[in-house]
C-alpha cells in the first residue's frame, strides 16, 4: 500500500535514472519489497511464512530444472533415471533429496501460512482477493506435488496415479471416459508418464504467476497485522527494506538449518518405503496411502462408506474431499464478523483451536490404514471440520461479542502512554 | 443467503458422514475389531536392533565389513537376488581396490551386444557394467537387493530381524487362534514372524554358519554373517551416505553461524522500534 508517508524510489545513479525513465523496473521492485513498501510494525512471526512460501518455490523450481536434465519421463527408463540421478549424477542425491524434502517443506510452510490467515482473519475485506488467489496456489500446488510423486514410477508413484485419477472415475456419467483421457489409456502407463512429468514441469511456473497476482492483490491494501486494526498513521509502519528483509533474512537461515536436517540426515523419513519398488501393476501395496500434506484431505475421502440418498459413497467422498478445500473460498463471506484477529474474538478462538486439532486427527488416520477404529475415527474428525467451516464460523461470527480492539497499531506495540508520548514528540 | 446456502450444505455432509458413522458402527458391533495372525504375532514393528557403522549423523561405512557383506552376498544371496542398480566400479567407494574390482567384475557374466557382430553374447563383466539379472528358474525373479533397505519399513534393521528370524514352527497358539493360517507341509512357505504376512517363501538362507569363508579371518557366524550383508546393502541402497553425512555437517554449521550472524543483524535494525 502506498501512504502518503510511503518513501518514492530514487534512483542513486545515472544509469538507474536511464532505466527508470524507460523500463521502471527498479522502482516495481522498490515499492513491492524494498523501502518503499510500509508495512505494520507489529507482525509477528506468523508473518514469515509468505516468503518463506516464495522461498521454497524458487527451491523447488532450481532444484527441479536440474533434475529434469538427469531425469527420462518414460516407464521403461523413469525408475533407473531416478537410481542414475541418486548414483552416478554429481550431487545428484542433494538435489533429489532436496526436492522430496523441498515439497515437504513447502507444504509445511503453507498449512501454517493458510492457518495464519484462520487465525488472524487475513481473508476478510478488504483481503478477499489475496485469499482467493492463496486457495488457488494451494490447488495448484496439490496437483504439481501429486504429479511429481508419480514421476519415479514406483509402487507408490504408479498407485497413487491409479488411485487419484480413480476419483474422476466416480463422476456420474462422464466418469470413466473421463479417466481413460486423463491416463490416456485405461490404466497408468507410459502416456501417463509423459504428460505428467510435461504438467508437472508447467504448473510451477503458473503457480510462479498467481503468486505474482497474490503478492499485487497484497499490495493495494498493505499486509494485515496480528490486531487487525487497519493502519492509521506513520508510526504504526515501517519500511519492507531494512526492517522485514532482515527479519525474513534470518528466517531464511532457521528454515534452512530445519530442512538441511531432513535433506542430509533423514531424506526418506518422510517418503514410504514402497517407493522404492519399482511400479508393478500386477501387485497392488497393502497400504495405499499419499505423502503426509495429503493426509487430512485422504481421511476425509475415507470416511465416506455408505451410499447416502442418491449418491454412491465414492463419489461423496471424492465430492467431500474437493470440497474441503474448495470451502475456503467462501469464507470470506461465511465469516461476517468485523473483527479480524482472534485474539479479539474469544468464542471463534476456540473453535479455530479445535480445528487445529480436528485437521492434525484427520492427518494421523489419513495416513494409518483404513481399517477400524481409524475409519470410525475419521467420519467423526470429518465431521467436525464441515460443521466449523460451514456452520460453527457463519454463527459464531454473528453471535459473538469480541473484546475491545486497541485503538491503534502503536498502541498494541508500545502502549497507550507510549504511543501518547510518541505523538507528543 | 450464502451463509443459508453454506449451512444447508454444512448439514448435507454431516447427515451422509453420519450415515456411514451409523452403519460403520453397526457393523464394528458385529464384527468387533479387526483380527489377524499378522496383526497379532507380526513383529514387524518390534525389530531385533541393529548398530552399524553408518548409523546416526556422524556415521560413516565400516569398510571392512561392507567387504565380508558383499562376501555374503555373493557367497549366499547373489543365487537368487539381483543388484541390478549398483555398478562394480562403485565398489571402490565400499573398500575395494581397482585390481580388486576388475577381478570381481570378471567373474560375473554378462549377456550384451557383440560390438563387431551385432549379436547378444556372454562375455565376462568389466567394472563399468552392473550386477547382472537373476533369474531364478521357474519362479521369476526374487526381488532385487539393490534398494531393499530402503524399501522396507525398517532398513537393515529389517533385513537382519528377517535373516535371522525363523522359527521352526508356527507358534501352537496361532494355529489354535487362526486355525485357518496353519501352514501345509507342501506349502513350500517357512514361518517367520519378521515378514509382513508371517510365511515367506525364501527358506532360511544363513541356516548355519561358515556359509561363507571371511578374507578378513572374522569367524562366519549366523549373527556375523547377517549383521555384515545388511551393512553391505545398507552401501547398495545409499552409496552416497558418507558424503551426505559430511557435507551435511559442514552445510549445517555453515548455516548455523549465517544464521546466528542474521539474527544479530535483525536485532541491530529493529533496536529502536522495539519499544522495549
Amino acid at each position: 500500500m502506498s501512504f502518503p508517508w510511503s518513501k518514492e524510489y530514487k534512483p542513486s545513479h545515472p544509469l538507474m535514472t536511464w532505466l527508470d525513465e524507460r523500463l521502471p523496473l527498479p522502482r516495481l521492485v522498490y515499492n513491492a519489497v524494498g523501502g518503499g513498501y510500509e508495512v505494520p510494525r507489529n507482525l509477528n512471526y506468523f508473518w514469515n511464512f509468505g516468503f518463506l512460501a516464495g522461498f521454497c518455490l524458487v527451491i523447488q523450481i532450481v532444484t527441479g530444472v536440474v533434475l529434469a536434465m538427469h531425469y527420462g519421463g518414460d516407464t521403461s527408463v523413469a525408475f533407473n533415471s531416478t537410481e542414475h540421478i541418486m548414483r552416478d549424477v554429481n550431487w545428484g542425491w542433494m538435489l533429489r533429496y532436496g526436492h522430496a524434502n523441498g515439497a515437504a517443506a513447502f507444504f509445511a510452510v503453507i498449512y501454517l501460512h493458510i492457518f495464519r490467515g484462520f487465525y488472524y482473519g487475513s481473508y476478510k475485506a478488504p483481503r478477499e482477493m489475496i485469499w482467493l488467489l492463496g486457495v488457488v496456489i494451494f490447488l495448484l500446488m496439490m496437483a504439481t506435488a501429486f504429479l511429481g510423486y508419480v514421476l519415479p514410477w514406483g509402487q507408490m508413484s504408479y498407485w497413487a496415479a491409479q488411485v487419484i485419477t480413480g476419483l474422476f472415475g466416480a463422476i456420474p456419467g462422464i466418469g470413466e471416459p473421463l479417466k481413460e483421457w486423463l491416463l490416456g489409456g485405461f490404466a497408468p502407463g507410459n502416456a501417463t508418464l509423459n504428460r505428467f512429468f510435461s504438467l508437472h514441469f508447467l504448473l510451477p511456473f503458473v503457480i510462479l504467476g498467481v503468486v505474482i497476482l497474490h503478492i499485487w492483490s497484497l499490495h493495494i491494501p498493505g499486509s494485515s497485522n496480528p490486531t487487525g486494526v487497519e493502519v492509521k498513521s506513520q508510526s504504526d509502519t515501517v519500511p519492507f527494506h531494512p526492517y522485514y528483509t532482515g527479519k525474513d533474512g534470518w528466517t531464511v537461515g532457521l528454515f534452512m538449518l530445519i530442512y538441511s536436517v531432513f535433506v542430509f540426515y533423514m531424506p526418506n523419513v518422510l517418503g514410504h518405503p514402497d517407493n522404492y519398488i519399482p511400479a508393478n501393476p500386477m501387485q497392488t501395496p497393502a497400504h495405499i496411502v499419499p505423502e503426509w500434506y495429503f493426509w487430512p484431505f485422504y481421511a476425509i475421502l475415507r470416511s465416506f462408506t455408505q451410499n447416502f440418498l442418491f449418491f454412491d459413497a465414492k463419489l461423496l467422498g471424492v465430492m467431500a474431499m474437493f470440497a474441503a478445500i474448495l470451502i475456503w473460498f467462501f469464507l470470506p463471506w461465511l465469516d461476517k464478523s468485523p473483527v479480524r484477529s482472534a485474539t479479539y474474538r474469544p468464542l471463534y478462538r476456540k473453535f479455530f483451536w479445535v480445528l487445529v486439532v480436528d485437521v492434525l486427527v484427520l492427518g494421523y488416520l489419513g495416513g494409518a490404514p483404513a481399517e477400524q477404529p481409524y475409519v470410525l475415527a475419521s467420519q467423526l474428525a470429518t465431521m467436525y471440520y464441515f460443521l466449523h467451516f460451514l456452520v460453527i464460523v457463519p454463527i459464531v461470527s454473528s453471535i459473538e461479542r469480541p473484546d475491545p480492539l486497541p485503538f491503534s497499531i502503536t498502541e498494541s506495540v508500545l502502549g497507550h502512554d507510549g504511543a501518547a508520548k510518541l505523538a507528543k514528540d | 443467503m450464502i451463509r443459508i446456502f453454506s449451512i444447508l450444505v454444512g448439514l448435507f455432509f454431516t447427515a451422509a458422514v453420519s450415515w456411514s458413522l451409523l452403519w460403520d458402527t453397526i457393523q464394528l458391533g458385529k464384527d468387533g475389531l479387526p483380527k489377524s495372525a499378522a496383526h497379532e504375532f507380526g513383529k514387524a514393528y518390534d525389530l531385533k536392533p541393529l548398530k552399524l557403522a553408518s548409523d546416526g549423523p556422524f556415521g560413516k561405512f565400516d569398510k571392512q565389513q561392507l567387504k565380508r557383506g558383499l562376501e555374503v552376498y555373493a557367497g549366499v544371496c547373489a543365487s537368487c537376488h539381483s543388484l541390478q542398480q549398483v555398478a562394480y566400479r562403485s565398489l571402490v567407494h565400499a573398500g575395494f581396490t581397482g585390481a580388486e574390482v576388475k577381478a570381481l567384475a570378471a567373474k560375473a557374466t554378462i549377456n550384451a551386444k557383440d560390438p563387431l557382430t551385432g549379436e547378444l553374447k556372454d562375455r565376462p563383466g568389466l567394472p563399468a557394467d552392473k550386477f547382472p539379472p537373476v533369474v531364478y528358474a521357474g519362479i521369476g525373479s526374487p526381488p532385487d537387493l539393490s534398494l531393499i533397505t530402503k524399501a522396507r519399513q525398517g532398513g537393515a534393521a529389517y533385513v537382519y530381524s528377517l535373516l535371522t528370524g525363523y522359527e521352526a514352527s508356527q507358534p501352537a497358539e496361532l494355529i489354535e487362534r487362526f486355525p485357518d493360517a496353519k501352514l501345509k507341509p507342501d506349502s513350500g512357505l517357512h514361518y517367520n514372524p519378521y515378514f509382513a504376512n508371517l510365511n515367506i517363501a525364501m527358506a532360511p538362507p544363513l541356516a548355519s554358519d561358515d556359509l561363507v569363508t571371511y578374507s578378513d579371518g572374522t569367524k562366519a557366524s549366523k549373527d556375523q554373517m547377517a549383521q555384515d550383508v545388511s551393512a553391505f546393502l545398507v552401501w547398495t541402497a545409499e552409496p552416497e551416505l558418507d558424503q551426505r553425512h559430511q557435507t551435511g555437517a559442514w552445510w549445517v554449521l555453515f548455516m548455523l553461524f549465517a544464521t546466528v550472524l542474521g539474527y544479530m543483524s535483525y536485532r541491530n535494525i529493529w533496536a529502536e522500534k522495539k519499544g522495549h
